[in-house]
């Protein structure tokens, strides 16, 4: 059957390099999104490895450690522990010639007339800053000896907050609650928002109408009202802030997938598939939803953000995560009222959040650009 | 028309860098304008022909680089800086565009765009540039210029943008106005009208004009030199009698080769009638609008019967709106309609397509854009192999494969090719996935649907000699729909002329072509051909100027 004379002869690569890989070769030169993705990444994985890796569990309470501010120097200080010591010593009936920090605890030197009772250990003992006290050493006389005792130093470089928890362990968990919630809940409304918005569209005429009238209807729900409904029919549940959150966005995604769906359904290669006899269905699975994609990915990244902000929101109100469990929403309504005497409170789960943000929008301002066809 | 020339180009390169790559698009371009006289940059696309121009207005994309000289007056305008620069286009030499639709801003009334330029360059009052508008529209033959001044750009059709485009350039008495392709989005009758008023205005006012097109029929009708461009450097240049006569490079010479020639061979008399409608009509009901207007209908498609044979190639001629696409999507059950359509005797309206693909795939179409009728995101062997998904399911991927590998084949691309993407393909080639995507399915009548119209003349040539050929191998019926009555001279055995939904006339093409019979089909073929194919021109002149509802 062929009549082919001679192939027309072209001097190129076989494979061809899809519209997906040409945007991506652009987004690799964008250096905002690259280091914005990288900023990403590298808090992703610190929020899902940090807290098995970090010395304090985020729901641990120091007593001793309230609102301490952040610093690099272990607590408790050398400047508290050798007073401690000393008064601890001393009522013990000693004298104390001498006291130092040595590289895991602490070092008295003491002295006493009636000799050194070992007992006098168990006063250090009592102390909750020490622990493991022992008699190093005793003079010959047995009326001086050395006492030593380990101290457990703590660091907190983020400082604690008022119930005294290690703020960075409260902040990496929080950036993984914020993550997944903002991720989870873009994906749901995605996944509803895509399917209705491309088959309102496809269908078109009343269909087209009804649909997104009940989108309207949706959008004229008060979302705070529409939270509070949930919580007081369910309860506060994790679960519950994707499903709100999701079932709220997905409304806006629905409207972009549907304006792209009505100007694609115009051109010729919906027109040609239909003349094909391919099924409506197949149509919208095969040359609507892949074209609109590029638009959708950059609203994703776009939402991402606003999903983390709204869940922000509804914790700073109290409506979100429940302790021990936090998100940045939580931490830094609780910074904002601390705001008077611990500033780091809000201070640090705040640059948490700025970077989160400015590093999706970064990302999705690239994509926007790498998507985009004019650019090529 | 000698002298210094009041325009002079000379080594002009224009690069573009891409992330690519750079991409030369002009190569060491000379070209001297004199006062007064036409002259037309020729070129497929892809030559640099607009570039030189978009060089010479200093309106190069932002990754543009222009080098050389492109004196004005002595006045190097590639090295004046934007203000000076200002003060000569707009102004001393002006452009007018391709696109009468989106050349012109839609939230401003047309008086107030004509009206800015000679604010802006002469200082005149509101009033004053106000007057001018309406005498420039009056000088462009715009009918009602002072009721139209306040029209808004989407109330007027597109020859009267053009129209306005005109004006504008013409606002400030230019030395130079640049038409880039200013009649290729137009209607062939409305094109010979912008063509004899530029011409006139020329004659009167004196400006010389540099015009790019791809159209020679054009060149010979209108311009005085001609300068051949391809692959960003001129081929041929000199005045236009003797190059039309005696073209030296073997570029020009197939270009002016590319007329599509050949005729159809013509149908044995008993073939039988494969696809026939009668008295189909399409009307499309425009709803009321909320303030009065009341709801009408439309009448696309007005009582139209025809009869298709196999073998047979009917052209359907018409200019834009004339309801011939229309026609062919109703033809095909794409679109709801009245009277009667049978395939084979069967009535098409009681079948639905969709529970019957056998049928489905025997009516097929191609489309006219080759850029917008393949999906982006699929491969070109996706792409071809689509149709057997639907209708031969159980097929194997490697037989289909080996489907796609024959289809590309038949088109005369390389199967190797199949796992591309269409944007990396040139018109041509994409046009001639979208026909291997048709014939896979071995359809027996296809509608085409202006296939040619988006092509350069040279690919055009060789989509109507794959065609017929195809034709030829496959038995297969065209309903071939065109505005472009040289290609459907080439390829058609009847002729259908529509013109406002209507058939004006219909016959043997050979019959219209050489004897048309009715005043509108005499003025359509005057304005194709002009000057120089057919011999009519004389006395057309005043239908064609009758023709237009302008």
């Amino acid at each position: 059957m062929s009549i082919a004379l001679e192939p027309i002869p072209l001097d190129a690569p076989v494979r061809g390099r899809s519209l997906w890989q040409d945007a991506w070769a652009r987004l690799k030169r964008n250096k905002a999104a690259v280091g914005s993705a990288a900023i990403l990444l590298v808090m992703a994985l610190a929020s899902i490895v940090g807290p098995w890796l970090w010395p304090h569990p985020y729901d641990r309470v120091y007593p001793q450690y309230v609102r301490m501010p952040a610093s690099l120097e272990p607590y408790p200080r050398e400047e508290r522990v050798l007073p401690e010591l000393e008064q601890t010593l001393k009522r013990g009936r000693v004298d104390v010639i001498a006291v130092e920090m040595t590289d895991s605890g602490v070092r008295a030197e003491i002295a006493s007339e009636r000799g050194i009772d070992p007992r006098i250990t168990r006063y250090v003992a009592r102390n909750d800053l020490f622990s493991n006290p022992r008699i190093a050493g005793t003079s010959a006389d047995g009326k001086s000896a050395v006492i030593e005792a380990d101290v457990a130093r703590l660091r907190f470089i983020a400082g604690t907050d008022a119930n005294g928890r290690d703020l960075f362990a409260r902040i990496l968990i929080a950036i993984r609650i914020s993550l997944t919630i903002g991720l989870l809940a873009t994906f749901v409304a995605l996944l509803i928002g895509v399917a209705y918005g491309a088959t309102a569209g496809f269908l078109g005429g009343r269909v087209d109408n009804v649909m997104m009238r009940v989108v309207d209807i949706l959008y004229s729900l008060p979302f705070i009202f529409f939270v509070i409904l949930l919580v007081v029919f369910f309860g506060r549940n994790f679960v519950l802030m994707f499903i709100a959150v999701g079932a709220i966005e997905w409304l806006d995604m629905a409207r972009i997938v549907r304006g792209q769906t009505l100007s694609l359904k115009r051109r010729e290669f919906v027109q040609a598939a239909e003349a094909l006899g391919v099924s409506n269905r197949a149509i919208v699975l095969r040359h609507i939803i892949p074209n609109t994609l590029g638009p959708v990915a950059v609203y994703m990244t776009l939402l991402v953000p606003k999903v983390i902000l709204l869940e922000s929101f509804l914790s700073f109100l109290g409506l979100g995560v429940q302790e021990p469990l936090t998100s940045l929403g939580v931490l830094i309504a609780e910074g904002a009222r601390n705001i008077q005497g611990a500033r780091w409170l809000l201070l640090y789960p705040s640059v948490a959040l700025a970077l989160i943000l400015f590093a999706l929008n970064f990302i999705g301002d690239g994509l926007r650009d790498a998507l985009d066809p004019k650019e090529r | 028309m000698s002298g210094d020339p009041i325009l002079s180009v000379r080594d002009l390169h224009v690069r573009f860098a891409l992330a690519s790559g750079e991409v030369h698009a002009v190569r060491g371009v000379d070209l001297d304008v004199q006062a007064g006289e036409t002259v037309a940059i020729v070129g497929e696309s892809g030559s640099g022909k607009s570039q030189t121009a978009m060089a010479a207005m200093g309106l190069l994309a932002s990754n543009g680089k222009a080098a050389g000289r492109i004196l004005y007056r002595g006045e190097d305008l590639l090295k004046l800086g934007p203000r000076r620069l200002d003060r000569i286009r707009g102004d001393r030499i002006t452009m007018i565009f391709q696109e009468p639709m989106t050349s012109l801003d839609p939230l401003y009334r047309i008086g107030r765009q004509i009206a800015e330029p000679m604010i802006h360059h002469r200082g005149l009052g509101a009033r004053a540039a106000r007057a001018r508008a309406i005498e420039l529209l009056r000088l462009v033959r715009m009918p009602h210029p002072e009721r139209r001044i306040d029209a808004y750009p989407h109330e007027l059709s597109g020859g009267q943008r053009q129209r306005v485009m005109i004006a504008m350039a013409l606002a400030n008495d230019p030395d130079i106005l640049i038409a880039d392709e200013p009649t290729t989005a137009l209607d062939v009758t409305i094109q010979a009208q912008i063509l004899e008023l530029l011409k006139d205005l020329q004659a009167r006012l004196g400006m010389a004009i540099v015009f790019i097109t791809h159209d020679l029929g054009i060149v010979r009708r209108f311009a005085d030199r001609v300068c051949v461009m391809r692959a960003g450097e001129v081929v041929e240049t000199g005045r236009v009698e003797p190059i039309f006569a005696d073209p030296k490079a073997a570029y020009t010479k197939m270009l002016l080769a590319a007329e599509p020639t050949g005729r159809k061979n013509p149908v044995p008399p008993g073939a039988p009638i494969l696809l026939e409608a009668r008295n189909l009509a399409v009307s499309f009901h425009i709803p009321a609008g909320w303030f009065g207007r009341s709801a009408f209908e439309l009448k696309a498609v007005d009582r139209v019967t025809l009869a298709l044979r196999q073998g047979q190639t009917i052209g359907i001629v018409g200019e834009s709106g004339s309801g011939k696409s229309t026609l062919g999507r109703a033809l095909l059950r794409l679109m709801e309609s009245e009277g009667t359509i049978r395939f084979e005797g069967r009535d098409l309206r009681s079948i639905d397509l969709r529970r019957n693909p056998e049928i489905r795939r025997e009516l097929q179409i191609v489309f006219q854009d080759p850029y917008g009728s393949l999906s982006p995101r699929l491969t070109v062997g996706q792409i071809v192999t689509e149709g057997l998904l639907v209708h031969e399911p159980g097929l194997s991927r490697a037989e289909r494969d080996r489907r796609a590998i024959a289809a590309l084949e038949e088109v005369r691309l390389d199967p190797a090719m199949r796992d591309r993407y269409p944007h990396e393909f040139s018109g041509g080639q994409r046009q001639r996935i979208a026909i291997a995507r048709t014939m896979i399915l071995k359809p027996r009548v296809v509608v085409l649907d202006e296939p040619t119209s988006a092509l350069d003349r040279s690919v055009q040539k060789e989509i109507v000699d794959l065609l017929r050929e195809l034709q030829r191998v496959h038995d297969l019926s065209y309903l071939f729909i065109s505005h472009d009555l040289a290609v459907v001279r080439a390829l058609a055995d009847d002729v259908i002329v529509m013109r406002n939904g209507r058939v004006v006339e219909h016959g043997p093409a050979d019959d219209i072509f050489e004897h048309p019979r009715d005043g509108y089909t005499r003025a359509l073929l005057s304005a194709a051909f002009g000057g120089w194919a057919g011999g009519e021109e004389p006395e057309m002149r005043s239908d064609v100027s009758t023709a237009m509802d302008l």
